[in-house]
């Protein structure tokens, strides 16, 4: 009994920094609609400076200093990023935001490794709570119980800010009405700052009260990141007593997930958001949402299949691309093949949110499903090639059609947050399950039949495959199900008012774009001869959206120029610097500041203007689609 | 004059909504802006406060052009507005409702505090601690006036008091607008209701389509019954 007391309180204490991150977000999101990726980075920021002002600074007071001059230094950092970054992308759509803060967390996390190096920092304990109480033969450490009784006392704390305070009822009148509040004369931009600061500093206090429990390390953020998510989205985006309840719900069932199954425990976390989802969309004390801007760009034109001309065009590319083994090395044909495959990724991804309007932030999932589907036919049933292509990508699409059901009950950052977290959770599990992943060592030894084993034959089939996924994805964009796709992604209660099931269709490309992936992610298996956690991870995600985002959100045939044209940068990059991280996220940063429209994008807006010159066609099928819900 | 404004054009998107809309408010008047649904009135008042992104002219309030700056600053150098759709945060109470729009003391306007508003919409200071979502229309109308009020505006653009709201309610109105008036505050109303402009008016604009096309007094307006019903529908 004592020691499921124990456990208990263990999972109450690490609620406190997650409490503390997730009401941050929360936090600035209710006010500036922002759902600030960054806010891990920040955590970890918080962190780390806090490990090194605690070194520093010697006895009690130092220590206590040291956290509180951490956070708020962390904070000054999030007031520069705000005035700098995301005061020019609040009117931009929600995708590019996420997109942009996603860039600040790669690049802090190459910054981190270059200042503090790429080693844990176990930091000092905490004066006063060094020790342990004995709880009928089991230990409590006391810096535990302050942290337990230290989140109420924050979420008090809050409250009053909240309900007594002038900039309080400021805030909360912004939440519901920012223009409003600007003519009532209040200076939105200040109060935008400000909101940040707090948050920012809430997310920094959380990491620099995590040093006497935990190592300080560079990939911290990810993981309270998506922990968080989880947390917002069981207690609510926008409700600090949501987020306390649910950070408490989540870390109490870790800390007993751990006891029933100890290899995979998260799948209890999921199993509780799940039910969450169907009971209550919004959240456990969230208010359910009007329906938010959805369209994935900043204006969609409406798209026209190709002309006669340019289906000979695109015919010329791929004959051209096809004569690539004529001449070159295999080097240069393994790179071709890797594009190829990440040309299907990134159709399939465009697909889901440019044409769906559903913007995955964990699409690798179905990439590494369908790779880990190949591995188990392969390797475990010991299938010849042709087959597992076939079957492995369904993974991916099994994957796609239990995720996707409850992805689609959300949209907008709850649809992105929701992807984004079961992603991780496959992700945990392929590493965690070690005797069927082989966990971080992978599963070695998937090798293409003899057929396909030259990198010149390889490349003919990843070459082929990736055409017919193009051709028969953007077929499905000018279908009748691609009409309908579009109707619910421009206006979901129009196209319901006209009988479409929006959630059926949206989930159905949901599986489509998983099962697609899954394609890529079984190309790619063989083509590397193994699979890894990685390949169904965080950063391979976001490759897909910075590479549908570089070609263009907006246009049809955007991914397939993205794919190639961030595929190859990136692996010159990886060749020539360390920090490719760095030099990714403010690449993602720039492009969404300097050009949302993206290399193709950019181009057709160029030449629309050239051709304004010349007779216009209807002047309204050229301009934005303005949600009118 | 305490407001001028000069050729004021204004665009949603590709949409031209307002034409070379020009039209002027003396120290003290109260003006009435008199159209039917979807001439341009609401987007004329949201244009001066410089809530519509793509307009032009010149909006001239207390001698100094305030057509290029942002919202916030336009209201906190006197120009109230009160937004026909009333948005009042629904979450905050009366009292947090009128905090929001609290500002400090001006030399040139009348000073507003909660209990002189209280006196001027008894309703209201009956239920300073509810939640503004759980009132009632014409509640809803008083306290959106009381908080734009509560900045002490030396002029107030008030976007359609009237709609809406039954004839007992649109009395206090009549009596609530009187009374600013009296107290030295300049006002726009925009009215779809003439009888109601009439009550409170010493001057009006018709507007329709985007273009001003009548400017007279009151009494003018009476004597020419033809504008009245090619513009207005009574």
């Amino acid at each position: 009994m004592a020691f499921y007391v124990v456990q208990f309180l263990t999972g109450l204490a690490s609620a406190a920094s997650l409490f503390l991150v997730a009401s941050g977000l929360s936090i600035i999101f209710g006010v500036t609609r922002i759902v600030n990726f960054a806010h891990g980075a920040f955590y970890m920021i918080g962190a780390y400076i806090a490990f090194t002002l605690t070194e520093r600074l010697s006895g009690a007071c130092g220590f206590w200093g040291a956290i509180v001059i951490a956070a708020f230094a962390v904070a000054l950092i999030g007031v520069i990023v705000e005035m700098v970054l995301l005061r020019r992308i609040y009117h931009a759509p929600e995708l590019f935001q996420l997109l942009a803060t996603f860039g600040l967390t790669l690049m802090v996390e190459d910054l981190v490794v270059l200042i503090w190096g790429p080693d844990d920092l176990v930091g000092r304990r905490a004066p006063g709570f060094k020790g342990a109480i004995d709880f009928f033969g089991q230990n409590i450490p006391s810096y535990d119980l302050f942290l337990i009784v230290l989140s109420p006392v924050v979420l008090g704390i809050l409250w009053l800010l909240f309900q007594r305070t002038r900039w309080g009822v400021l805030v909360r009148a912004a939440t519901q009405d920012r223009d409003m509040v600007a003519a009532l004369g209040v200076n939105q931009k200040w109060l935008f700052t400000s909101v940040f600061a707090v948050g920012v500093f809430l997310a920094a206090l959380g990491g620099a009260l995590q040093i006497p429990r935990d190592a300080v390390h560079h990939a911290m953020d990810l993981r309270i990141i998506v922990e968080v998510f989880v947390v917002v989205v069981i207690g609510g985006l926008g409700s600090i007593v949501g987020a306390f309840v649910a950070a408490v719900l989540v870390s109490e069932l870790n800390a007993f997930g751990i006891l029933i199954f100890p290899k995979i425990s998260i799948i209890l976390v999921f199993l509780v958001m799940a039910v969450v989802l169907i009971v209550r969309p919004w959240g456990l004390f969230g208010k359910p949402e009007a329906a938010a801007r959805k369209t994935p760009g900043l204006t969609v034109n409406p798209w026209r299949p190709l002309t006669s001309n340019e289906r000979l065009a695109a015919l010329a590319a791929l004959v051209i691309a096809a004569t690539l083994p004529l001449f070159a090395g295999n080097y240069v044909l393994t790179v071709g093949s890797e594009i190829a495959i990440f040309v299907i990724f990134a159709v399939s991804l465009h697909f889901l949110m440019s044409v769906g309007g559903l913007a995955s932030f964990g699409h690798a999932a179905y990439f590494g499903l369908g790779a880990y589907g190949v591995a188990f036919l392969a390797k475990i049933a010991g299938l010849p090639m042709i087959v597992c292509l076939l079957l492995g990508p369904l993974l991916g699409c099994m994957g796609a059609a239990v995720f996707g059901f409850f992805a689609v009950q959300l949209s907008g950052v709850y649809f992105a947050m929701l992807t984004l977290a079961f992603a991780q959770i496959v992700w945990s599990i392929a590493f965690q399950w070690v005797s069927v992943t082989g966990g971080d060592n992978g599963i070695l030894g998937v090798w293409p039949s003899s057929w396909a084993a030259s990198p010149g034959h390889f490349y003919w089939l990843a070459l082929g495959v990736a055409a017919l996924v193009t051709v028969a994805l953007r077929a499905m964009v000018f279908s009748p199900f691609g009409y309908a796709l579009r109707a619910t992604r421009d206006s979901p209660l129009r196209s319901e008012a006209v009988g479409i099931n929006a959630k059926r269709i949206q989930w159905t490309a949901f599986v489509i774009a998983g099962t697609t992936a899954g394609i890529g992610g079984a190309l790619f298996a063989y083509l590397k001869g193994s699979v890894f956690p990685d390949n169904l991870g965080i950063s391979l995600s976001v490759d897909a959206l910075v590479m549908v985002l570089l070609g263009g959100v907006e246009t049809v045939s955007g991914a397939v120029i993205g794919a190639i044209v961030y595929k190859a940068l990136n692996i010159w990059l990886v060749s020539q610097t360390d920090l490719s991280k760095l030099v990714l996220g403010g690449f993602i940063v720039l492009i969404v500041v300097v050009f949302p429209k993206g290399i193709v994008g950019t181009l057709e807006m160029l030449a629309q203007r050239r051709r304004k010159t010349s007779p216009p066609g209807s002047p309204l099928l050229a301009k934005p689609i303005e949600s009118v819900e | 004059m305490k407001l001028t404004v000069q050729d004021l054009n204004s665009h949603y998107g590709p949409a031209h909504i307002l034409f070379d809309i020009g039209f002027e408010v003396g120290e003290g008047e109260v003006v009435a802006l008199l159209g039917r649904n979807g001439a341009g009135k609401s987007t004329t008042f949201r244009s001066i406060v410089g809530l519509v992104a793509q307009r032009s002219g010149r909006i001239m309030f207390e001698g100094k052009d305030v057509s290029a700056r942002p919202t916030h600053e336009i209201v906190r150098d006197g120009l109230g507005y009160v937004p026909e759709e009333r948005r009042i945060f629904t979450d905050l109470t009366v009292e947090e409702n009128l905090e929001v729009g609290r500002q400090p003391k001006r030399p040139n306007a009348p000073h507003w505090t909660r209990e002189k508003l209280f006196a001027l919409f008894p309703n209201l200071g009956e239920m300073k601690n509810r939640p503004g979502g759980r009132m009632s229309g014409g509640e809803q109308q008083m306290l959106t006036i009381a908080r734009t009020l509560m900045g002490n505006p030396s002029l107030v653009l008030l976007d359609e008091p009237s709609e809406g709201l039954s004839p007992k309610i649109v009395e206090q109105m009549v009596d609530a607008i009187l009374t600013m008036k009296k107290e030295g505050v300049s006002i726009v109303v925009s009215e779809q209701n003439l009888h109601f402009a009439r009550l409170i008016s010493d001057r009006a604009y018709i507007i329709e389509r985007g273009r001003i096309c009548f400017g007279g007094t009151m009494a003018e307006l009476d004597a020419r019954p033809d504008i009245r019903d090619a513009h207005l529908s009574l």
